[in-house]
């Protein structure tokens, strides 16, 4: 705690049989931070969320939360810790209040305290009006503000969020964001939020940790991690054509200098590639196919594009597809770990 | 460890169980299926009545009371003597000798005895003196399927005694009943009991005890598929707390449920109790805790909802059918009668059924008790460190 490290975690591991979900991860949280956990589904995001949480016991490794190991004492770590998972833990049948005062009376708060800080609550997310109405006819936003809300009930010193944003229509995405940015800069609670959605990374997260298989591969600041693109003479290129054949794709994938290629509609396509002579090759390329170029930019680098970048394959992949060990040997720059 | 008292523990799961209450009372349709099942079963099986099979080895104790005539007793004797004659070639009856008729229904109240016969006293004065002798069949009015078989069986064999005994007569001497055995049949209980008498207790204990140990793997199976549960598992209570609500919950549930099937059968399957009713339902509390144990451990092993039903089903069609709720565990081979000895249901259907039925008090069901708080104790002991392991996966 000295060092102002509010969570500790040495060497991290969950096996599923023979499976590693969670592969010797180490890291650790400042208090007071916004903290993301980047990865496709299947990566081991929740995993390490539901560890660091209590709710999973560590096949190997240590987890600190304010000082207390999350196995030895996972009492004293419920206490400081308030949790909003992927799927929602509120109860159809109940009110808004009457879910709320359940919750909040297993952490022994008395009850006069109790019923002040569910209506201040209540009134922070808008909800004060359906207090009395049973969850199961609220939107899923509204839902969604009473699930976040309800992990505040003990005023954690650490939140963590498990896709907070999934399944959320964008308004209602950006109000959990800035519910949660608010929450952090006033109360100064520490955030440990899992994605898989690059614009919540990248607007909440003061670092972020992007998870593959099991592992942490990069660790920083967005800003830092975008450097990685550009730091390695690789070019982000969205290219129109208006002609676009797969054979036109598949000569344009086969290319030295194309690192990753995406087609994102029927004219579009997503390159990444690196090299002096990048652009030229691609124009080649598509003329050779006689293709005709409608539109040829270059993309400042988003997460996505250094997630692509690091891993050589889509935050959108499934999980289950098998990848090969070592990374795509066509990279310029070998992958590089950040710290 | 200072928050977790017994009493914090106690005060957790009452929330816990409060909760899942309310979510039980806000589910209209539930409610409804709540009442209308065990009124379904009511009726479908009541008027069910299952017909009769030959039934060997019944358990039958003998009382002779007969004082003679002149100081012989040649028409007892030779009655006893031709009876287990026949027997040793049937083997229809286990027979025992008793001292009298209120032994009689004590022992059949204890399960030791299914029936009886008695000559009463005036049995050899009569047929000496040339009248009918009287032959008295006891039967266990609880269990009518028993009953009736004990004494249709009885009824033929004296039947066919009678006529041999009155063609004997007939060639000796010239005083002779054309009938000489004059058979009455005479239940444990007064009244005139139903087959509702015998299903309606069965039917409780089994509502009751299946709600524990089906409702409890399918209620926390459904929290963790939707997710709720980690919400309780992330507070800083003990597992037990969770444990404990929920089965208080399932068990007012299963009360409530036992109490609407009592109401039925009082109220329109004219069903009256003979016993004490609050032995009625320390009985089902009893059967409650013996089957909490079996309950955890099911739920420890099951991941979904759908697996928990699964197995809920797999379990209960066996449990239902040889427990002796519908049909008297007598009828069965001997391989089933001792798979159904090893059900706990089997012990708390007969205990109740003796109470509300045959009026029995603690006594007479020690045996029952003593069954199912050892089943209880031995289950929750096994369960608990499953349900420990389970919860920290």
């Amino acid at each position: 705690m000295d060092n102002g490290n509010i969570i500790e975690v040495k060497n991290l591991t969950k096996n599923f049989g023979k499976f590693a979900a969670v592969d010797d991860i180490s890291f650790s949280v400042k208090k007071g931070e916004i903290f993301g956990l980047l990865g496709p589904n299947g990566a081991g995001k929740s995993t390490t969320l539901r560890m660091l949480s209590t709710l999973s016991r560590p096949t190997r490794g240590t987890a600190t939360i304010g000082g207390y190991d999350t196995v030895k004492h996972d009492m004293e770590v419920r206490k400081l810790i308030g949790i909003v998972s992927e799927k929602m833990i509120i109860y159809n049948r109940l009110t808004a209040k009457e879910n709320l005062s359940f919750f909040g009376s297993l952490f022994n708060i008395p009850k006069d305290t109790l019923n002040k800080r569910i209506d201040n609550l209540l009134e922070l997310v808008q909800l004060t009006k359906w207090k009395n109405a049973q969850v199961g006819t609220f939107s899923t936003g509204m839902r969604q503000r009473m699930n976040v809300v309800r992990a505040l009930l003990n005023m954690p010193q650490v939140l963590f969020l498990d896709e907070p944003t999934l399944g959320l229509d964008p308004q209602s995405s950006v109000e959990i964001r800035d519910f949660i940015k608010k929450l952090n800069q006033e109360q100064g609670t520490t955030v440990i939020i899992t994605t898989h959605m690059m614009v919540d990374a990248d607007l909440l997260c003061d670092r972020i940790a992007i998870v593959d298989h099991g592992k942490i591969i990069a660790l920083d600041t967005s800003t830092n991690l975008k450097k990685i693109i550009s730091g390695a003479d690789t070019m982000i290129v969205k290219l129109e054509i208006a002609n676009l054949t797969p054979d036109l794709v598949a000569s344009i994938k086969a290319l030295k200098c194309a690192d990753a290629v995406t087609q994102e509609n029927s004219t579009s396509l997503h390159l990444i590639v690196h090299g002096e002579a990048a652009f030229d090759n691609i124009i080649d390329a598509v003329r050779e196919k006689s293709g005709k170029i409608t539109s040829m930019a270059n993309l400042q680098p988003s997460l996505e594009d250094v997630f692509l970048h690091i891993t050589g394959h889509e935050v959108r992949d499934n999980a289950d597809q098998k990848i090969p060990m070592e990374h795509n040997p066509k990279f310029g720059a070998s992958p590089r770990r950040v710290r | 460890m200072r928050d977790m008292t017994v009493k914090t523990i106690l005060q957790h799961s009452f929330r816990i169980a409060w909760k899942d209450l309310t979510e039980l009372f806000r589910n209209r349709l539930g409610l409804v299926l709540l009442i209308v099942m065990p009124l379904f079963m009511m009726v479908m099986v009541g008027f069910i009545y299952p017909s009769n099979g030959t039934i060997n080895d019944l358990k039958i104790g003998v009382v002779n009371e007969d004082t003679g005539f002149n100081d012989v007793f040649a028409p007892s004797q030779s009655f006893l003597m031709g009876l287990n004659q026949i027997n040793d070639q049937t083997h229809m009856l286990i027979m025992s000798n008793v001292s009298s008729v209120a032994d009689i229904k004590d022992m059949v109240q204890r399960g030791q005895l299914q029936g009886g016969i008695v000559i009463p006293s005036n049995f050899s004065e009569s047929l000496m003196t040339g009248q009918q002798g009287t032959l008295i069949i006891v039967s266990d009015d609880s269990n009518p399927q028993i009953s009736i078989t004990i004494q249709s069986a009885l009824r033929g064999v004296f039947d066919a005694m009678g006529t041999a005994l009155a063609q004997q007569n007939l060639n000796t001497t010239n005083i002779a009943v054309i009938k000489p055995f004059n058979v009455q049949t005479q239940g444990v209980v007064s009244g005139n009991p139903s087959y509702f008498d015998f299903i309606a207790p069965g039917i409780m204990a089994m509502t009751v005890m299946m709600s524990v140990m089906t409702g409890l793997p399918v209620a926390i199976s459904q929290e963790k598929e939707i997710g709720t549960m980690d919400g309780m598992m992330v507070a800083p209570i003990n597992r037990l707390s969770i444990l404990l609500g929920k089965t208080l919950a399932q068990t007012a549930r299963g009360l409530i449920q036992g109490v609407i099937i009592l109401a039925l059968a009082i109220g329109i399957f004219g069903v009256a109790i003979q016993g004490s009713i609050l032995l009625v339902f320390a009985l089902l509390l009893l059967g409650v805790f013996s089957f909490v144990g079996l309950g955890i451990v099911i739920t420890s092993f099951t991941k979904d909802q759908e697996t928990a039903q699964m197995l809920m089903m797999t379990l209960m069609f066996p449990m239902m059918f040889l427990s002796g709720v519908f049909f008297p565990i007598q009828q069965m081979p001997w391989y089933m009668q001792t798979i159904s000895k090893a059900l706990p249901l089997t012990y708390a259907s007969d205990a109740l059924r003796k109470v509300m039925v045959l009026g029995a008090g603690i006594p007479q069901i020690a045996n029952e008790l003593i069954i199912l708080i050892v089943f209880g104790i031995v289950m929750i002991a096994i369960a608990l460190p499953v349900f420990r392991r389970m919860m920290t996966r």
